[in-house]
């Protein structure tokens, strides 16, 4: 029995984005701007949450007592990613939390990065 | 918007929260047709119970921000699982099951471009579902590696047949792996691993 079978494709220029956009972009003039989170940027409480915040911030900011993922936030809050990122932007321009931006593929990852990850992967 | 009371919600259990000197995350993007087993494979290597997020979107797939209020299109629920392997105090790797369908690839922000590689999970059985994932990977060069995950029923191929039939250079690494074990899955990260390290070793 023969395999069905595929043809490779080439590299389309202009469909990678540009890595940058990854990065949260904070501190816009009207503090509305929508900060372009990963789904594995690390978010951090900053603080309690304040009395007047609305119960989805007090969940987040209770969830983030340690470094949580995007990702993981939308899990336990069982909220859309979408959601998610409207609010951690606006926790952000509150300044109640802070984000540690992940480590994306510019062209590519840093060798020294590869390594610890073969290193972490071995102990498994 | 249904939302869960703050009492209730169900935060991480102490063991799988990360340390607070947790600084850098990074991830792989896990790619296949449905039932491959892509969340098999983000279990088994997992230090957390795999968790699933959930982005909503219109059957048209555009406009999404036009839709609210409109009671007249179909939103569907698109799910992904995603797990955790804590790598150093200061590094943590996530890795994302995720539908083969592009069109859904958009709902969160640079799930491919952010990512460091991808592993596209085939079956032989159904050989043809991966062809249009890995042209498109290939179109946003981005690096993956195949894994053929060992189905008891499913036809055995020689591998020089596999990677003939998908049209793979002889660069881009092929391996067999059983989804459900632990060391199964963790080899084939650690051959996408060793694949990109080799790719900063080359000239472009």
């Amino acid at each position: 029995m023969t395999p069905p079978q595929r043809e490779r494709r080439a590299p389309q220029p202009g469909t990678e984005q540009d890595p940058g956009r990854l990065y949260v972009i904070t501190g816009g003039t009207d503090g509305t701007q929508r900060a372009p989170l990963d789904l594995v940027a690390l978010i951090v409480a900053r603080s309690e949450a304040p009395p007047t915040a609305a119960p989805e911030q007090t969940a987040l900011l209770k969830l983030c007592k340690r470094p949580l993922s995007v990702a993981e936030i939308s899990a336990y809050l069982g909220l859309p990613f979408s959601v998610v990122t409207v609010l951690v932007t606006e926790l952000l321009a509150a300044d109640l939390v802070e984000s540690r931006a992940p480590v994306v593929r510019s062209a590519l990852p840093e060798r020294s990065l590869l390594e610890a990850v073969m290193h972490g992967l071995q102990k498994l | 918007m249904d939302f869960k009371n703050s009492d209730t919600i169900v935060g991480p259990r102490a063991e799988d929260t990360l340390p607070d000197t947790a600084t850098t995350a990074v991830k792989i993007v896990i790619v296949g047709g449905f039932g491959v087993g892509k969340t098999t494979m983000v279990g088994s290597v997992s230090e957390i119970r795999p968790l699933t997020t959930e982005e909503t979107m219109t059957q048209a797939g555009i406009g999404v921000d036009d839709n609210y209020g409109s009671e007249t299109k179909t939103a569907t629920t698109v799910a992904m699982d995603f797990g955790r392997i804590s790598i150093t105090d200061e590094l943590v790797l996530y890795l994302f099951g995720t539908p083969g369908q592009e069109r859904f690839w958009f709902l969160w922000n640079g799930l491919f471009e952010g990512a460091l590689g991808a592993v596209v999970l085939v079956d032989t059985r159904r050989l043809e579902v991966s062809f249009d994932v890995m042209g498109r990977l290939e179109e946003r060069g981005v690096p993956f590696v195949v894994a053929i995950n060992d189905f008891p029923d499913a036809p055995r191929y020689p591998m020089d047949e596999l990677r003939t039939a998908l049209d793979l250079p002889p660069d881009v690494p092929m391996i067999k792996c059983d989804a459900r074990r632990r060391a199964s899955s963790r080899d084939v990260l650690m051959t996408l691993t060793r694949y990109l390290h080799s790719l900063t070793m080359s000239p472009a």
